[in-house]
Order: structure tokens, then sequence, then C-alpha cells
């Protein structure tokens, strides 16, 4: 009488324990490398910066209201701190643009391998990460040494006369941008990639059989097609290039700052650790809305797409 | 010029397809030349490998001829991109668009073309009761099975009222009850709306039993043109003889021609006469085929005119097949169709004889 039921409750028991017990090593290394330095990183949020850096055990409101506000060294006023917006607004303007950047660019070459014979694929894609072998800030460097004024591109430039003096491209927005699109580069094309290799090339020539020309094909069949590598490849972009450091410090020559060096100088030269967490946790939130987005938008067509 | 009695659809000239170059260079097609009437349907026929689906695609626009010229009513169609050729496919692996629902799929071409929405609203429910899915317009092509698939693709080929309708083997994956089915689909559709069919398969049952025409080609070349009869029944070759049902070849020695036939001297020293499906010099050995349902098996040898031992029975329900251990060596086989009446007369190991009916055998060119 109700063994089978019992059985089954023992049964379920045990499959419970057993996914506990082999999702534990995850949940501990969640836990101590995501959740709690993030949770210290919260709290110095609510803190009062000590006077050699660190945090003083008092809470304060100041760091968070900081991030958009600055006190008047004299009479303690807040003001709106444009500066700080224009931080921000750089960020996210640069990343946009890496992202369109690097899609414009990574679609072709994604598609190009894509279409190559089997063997020669693995070639074409083992060249696109051979530079993210090579350390970020030598990478940086030597992209320095292309753009700036005595660099590559301006002695061509002035040596076939093309202009009579070198353009100043180096520590300007074109310079991080330009850095940040060579960077992240292959985290755009290797999702495409991956997209655009399991599309049946037989869709494209139904596509031409049923009168539709190149342009129609690439709009109507490719495009949609690749869509989740589209998506995938641009969140793999955007967010990194948010948070990005190195890029904008030796491109932009600490003028154009981008969050990652504004936090960097908080902590630094700057001596408001507090201020630097709730910039942190700002960085975290931007980046969070961007993959709720992602999120959001992937769950509206997964339904179509698991028949 | 001399009047044709029917007008072609398709003219084919002198077409060579070849892939690679230099030592790699592989030709698919080799000198083709073919007419395809109007409202026909037409098969092409051969082991993979035969260069039909090579053919399929040039005129789909897939790929271009290396020499030749490709006319569709008159305009030579050869340099025109898939796009501009008012002719469709249907694909061995239908292509449908996973992105689209099975409407969408069918609204595709008519959509490329320009058509008024209302129009292609319309077109596509035409479509849909044609191929029998008016229920499932909306579902995504993943979510139905093979059949349906097959129709849907057939209906998005369709809709554009193409001139040509080119199916590459599209029910090779089909189960085979289902493969009976849309073969009957198939030629209803082709009758009910008049479009040229030119439907590529290495089934050759499938072509006997559909087409109007078929041509049979083997190393990018096209043996033998004409009807299913004649295909079967005076085969131009011996491949063509090999390929299509089952042949027995038998080694005779030509004795003597009269009128067309030849005085053939079998292994068992029996003479029969033969057809001859081309003028030419014979003399000394030829191959002979005989089909082996226009063969009779007795169990009295004497006055037969071929002697052997009877090795192998098989049962295959609607016929049996005896395969027979001739003197020479040669296995001959030979059909007959199952009655109620007959009983197992012959058994495994006896001596049999076989005769051939009037007419049935014939001199092929190797």
């Amino acid at each position: 009488m109700g063994t089978a039921s019992e059985i089954a409750r023992r049964i379920e028991a045990k499959d419970i324990r057993d996914r506990w017990l082999l999702s534990a090593p995850a949940l501990i290394i969640i836990a101590l490398c995501a959740i709690g330095p993030l949770t210290i990183v919260f709290v110095y949020s609510f803190l009062t910066p000590g006077d050699y850096g660190d945090v003083v055990w008092k809470f304060s409101p100041d760091a968070w209201i900081s991030v958009l506000f600055q006190r008047d060294i004299f009479d303690g006023t807040w003001s709106f701190a444009d500066a700080h917006l224009s931080i921000f607004w750089r960020s996210v303007w640069l990343s946009l643009m890496t992202t369109l950047l690097t899609l414009v660019l990574g679609f072709p070459t994604a598609y190009f391998i894509a279409t190559r014979p089997e063997r020669t694929r693995e070639i074409w894609l083992f060249l696109i990460t051979i530079p993210f072998w090579t350390n970020l800030l030598i990478r940086t460097f030597a992209i320095q040494e292309v753009i700036r004024n005595e660099g590559i591109v301006n002695a061509l430039l002035t040596g076939t006369g093309i202009t009579d003096r070198p353009i100043q491209m180096l520590y300007t927005d074109f310079a991080i941008l330009l850095g940040l699109a060579y960077v992240y580069f292959p985290l755009m094309v290797l999702p495409l990639y991956a997209s655009m290799e399991k599309i049946d090339f037989r869709l494209v020539e139904a596509g031409y059989d049923l009168y539709a020309n190149r342009w129609k094909v690439l709009r109507r069949i490719i495009i949609p097609l690749a869509k989740p590598g589209i998506v995938a490849g641009s969140i793999l972009v955007f967010i990194p290039s948010l948070g990005a450091y190195v890029t904008p410090r030796v491109l932009g020559g600490g003028v154009k700052l981008m969050l990652g060096n504004f936090i960097e100088l908080q902590f630094g030269q700057g001596r408001n650790w507090p201020l630097g967490a709730s910039l942190s946790m700002t960085l975290l939130a931007i980046v969070l809305a961007a993959l709720f987005m992602y999120i959001h938008f992937t769950a509206r067509r997964g339904g179509n797409t698991h028949g | 010029m001399p009047e044709r009695p029917e007008k072609s659809t398709i003219e084919i000239r002198h077409v060579s397809k070849v892939f690679g170059s230099g030592e790699n260079a592989v030709i698919a097609l080799d000198d083709v030349s073919l007419d395809i009437r109007e409202n026909e349907f037409f098969t092409l026929l051969g082991p993979s490998g035969c260069g039909k689906t090579t053919l399929l695609r040039l005129i789909a626009g897939f790929s271009y001829p290396t020499e030749g010229e490709i006319k569709l009513y008159g305009q030579d169609i050869a340099p025109l991109p898939p796009y501009k050729r008012p002719v469709n496919t249907v694909f061995q692996s239908y292509a449908l668009f996973p992105h689209m629902s099975v409407g969408e799929n069918i609204a595709f071409g008519l959509e490329m073309l320009g058509r008024p929405k209302s129009a292609i609203r319309t077109r596509v429910e035409e479509m849909l009761a044609l191929v029998r899915m008016e229920h499932l317009r909306d579902r995504k092509t993943a979510q139905i099975s093979g059949g349906q698939q097959q129709r849907v693709a057939l209906a998005r080929a369709l809709a554009p009222q193409p001139k040509v309708l080119l199916l590459d083997e599209p029910l090779s994956a089909l189960d085979y009850k289902l493969r009976k089915d849309m073969q009957i689909e198939l030629k209803r559709l082709q009758h009910e709306t008049g479009i040229t069919f030119i439907f590529v398969t290495h089934d050759q049952e499938e072509a006997l039993t559909m087409s109007d025409r078929l041509a049979v080609m083997s190393s990018g070349r096209i043996l033998q043109i004409g009807n299913p009869r004649q295909i079967y029944d005076r085969p131009a070759e011996r491949f063509v003889a090999d390929f299509i049902g089952e042949t027995n070849f038998l080694t005779a020695e030509v004795t003597g021609l009269a009128n067309g036939k030849a005085e053939v001297a079998l292994p068992g020293g029996a003479k029969i006469h033969a057809l001859l499906t081309e003028d030419r010099e014979l003399n000394g050995a030829v191959s002979v085929v005989v089909r082996p349902e226009h063969a009779e098996i007795v169990s009295n040898a004497n006055g037969a005119d071929l002697k052997g031992r009877l090795a192998n029975i098989v049962y295959f329900g609607t016929d049996t097949l005896y395969h027979v251990v001739l003197e020479t060596g040669e296995t001959f086989i030979v059909r007959r169709q199952n009655s109620r009446k007959s009983v197992d007369e012959f058994s495994e190991g006896t001596a049999v004889g076989i005769i051939l009916a009037d007419g049935s055998a014939q001199i092929l060119r190797d």
C-alpha cells in the first residue's frame, strides 16, 4: 500500500540531494568570487572615505549622491556634475559605437569564414583569435604606435602628401573606439560565426530561386537566421567595452576618461573608495539593464525557435 | 526548319559543365542536348554522379554551363541569375525557411516579385488548398512532419506560377507509403497546374510510373530519351537495360541477319531471333538481353531455349523469381506472376528449361 509512491518520493528526495551536491562547487565559487566581493563593494559605497584611502566605518549617502552631483568644497552645496555625466555618456556612446563597428566589420568576416570549405574555416578562425593570445596592454601600445603623430599612418599620410601635418588621432575618442573595436573584434566574430555556421546555405539558394536578389536574401534570410549571433556578439562586445580600462587609459591618455578609468581614479589618486564603490555599482546596474534587455529580446523569439 | 509536333518549353543545346580545372577537372555534363515539351512530366534518371542534378542546377541557375545554351521558350537563360528565371525548384532537403511560418514560406516568392498584398493572401490560400494544408498555415516549418514539409515546399515553388518546376529527388526522404501517395499527388498537381515538371530521381520505378518521358543519364551523358515503355521495352544500350528493371544478359553467337532481326545461337545451342536496336555489322559474340518476365520456366527441359539448374526461388508476394544457373555458369532470372492457382511445382536444385517469348530477345550496344 503506497509503496510505489513512497519509492517515488524517496527517489525524488535523492535526486534533489544529488542535484545540490553536484552544483555545490559552482555555488561555492559563485558565493566566494561574486556575491562576497560584490557585497563588500555595496557596503563600502555607503561608508565615509578615509583620509589616506580606505574607509571610515560611518554611514554616509554622499558616495551615491556624488555619482551625479558634486559638493562645493567651500560652502558644501551640491551641484550637478557635468563631468561625471559626460564620462557616463562617453562610456555608453563609445561602447555602442564599438558594438556597431565590430558588427559591421564582423558580419562579413563571419559570413566569409562560414562559407569557406570546412577545413579552411579553422585556419581563418585561428587567425581571428591570434591577437587574443597577446597581452592586452601590448596590443594597445601597438595601436598607439600605429596612430601616434610620428606613427606609421601619419608617416604615410604626410609622406605621400595627402596631409601636410600629422593628424592628431591619439588621445581622442576615435583612438579609444579604434582600440576597443580592435580588442573586442573576435568577441563579435565568434558568436556570429557560430550562428552562421549553422545556417543551411541551401536556404540561400532557395531564396535566389524564389526571386530574391542578393540584398533581399541577406535581409530576409541570412540576417534573421544569424540573429542569435548578432545579439550574443553585441552583448559580448558592449559589456566589456563599457567597463574598459586599459584601452581608454593608454589611447585616451588620461584625458578622455571612461567609467573604468574614473572608478580607478577614485580608488587611487581620488582616495574616495566609497565613490569608487558606488560608481562600480552604477556600472553594474547599466550592464544588468543591458542584459535584461537581451534576455527580454531573446525570450520573445525563443518560443519560436524551440519548435 | 522541320516543324515540331509539340512546343518545346526548354531546349538544351550542347551543354557541358566542367568542375575544377587542369588535372582535377571533372566533366559533370558532356555535350548534352535535350528538348522538354510544354506541360510535360519529364524525368532525368540515373545513378548518383551521372550529372542529372548538375543539369537541373543549370536550368535553375545555381551554376552556369561551361558551354552550350539553355533556352526557355526560345530565350537563352543560361547567363541569367536564378532570381531572374521563371523557374522554381523543390529541393531535396525542401530548404524551407525555418524562421517563417508555412504561410510566409509560400508567400515569399510572391513578395519578392512585388505582388500586391491582397493578391498574395489569396494565392497563399489557394496554394494551401491545393496541397491540402489549410489548417497549418501559421505553423513553423519545424513543427510539421516530413510529408507536410514536402507539400509546403511544393506549394512554395508553385505559388509564383513558374513556367517550369524543377524537382530534385523530392521524395527520397519519405518512407515508402508516403512516397507512393506523393507520386500520385505530384501527378495530380502537374495535371491541375499545367506546369512543365522536370523531375530528377535515381529511382527507376518512380521514373517509370510518373514520367511522360524520361532521359536516362550516365557519366554526364544522356543515353536514351523516350517514354517509359520505350525505355523499358527497347533500351538503347546495355547500361539502360541494366539500370532500368532487371535484365538477363546472355552471350550468343550471331549466325545470320534478316529484316532487322538477327539469328543467334544461345549458349545451349538453341537458335532464336533477336531484335537489333541499330544497324551495324554483327559477327561473332554479342550480348543478348531478355527481361525476366519475358521468359517462362518449364520443368521439361526438352525443346526449351535454355537449360539449367534451378538454384534459388525468391518469393516476392506478387511475383516469384527463379534463379536458374545455365550450363555456361551464367545466372538467368525468370519472373513469374503468382496467381491463386499457382503451386510450387519447382524445387531448388532440379533441372529446368527456359522458353523465351517471341521478340523478347534484343541485341544491345555495349
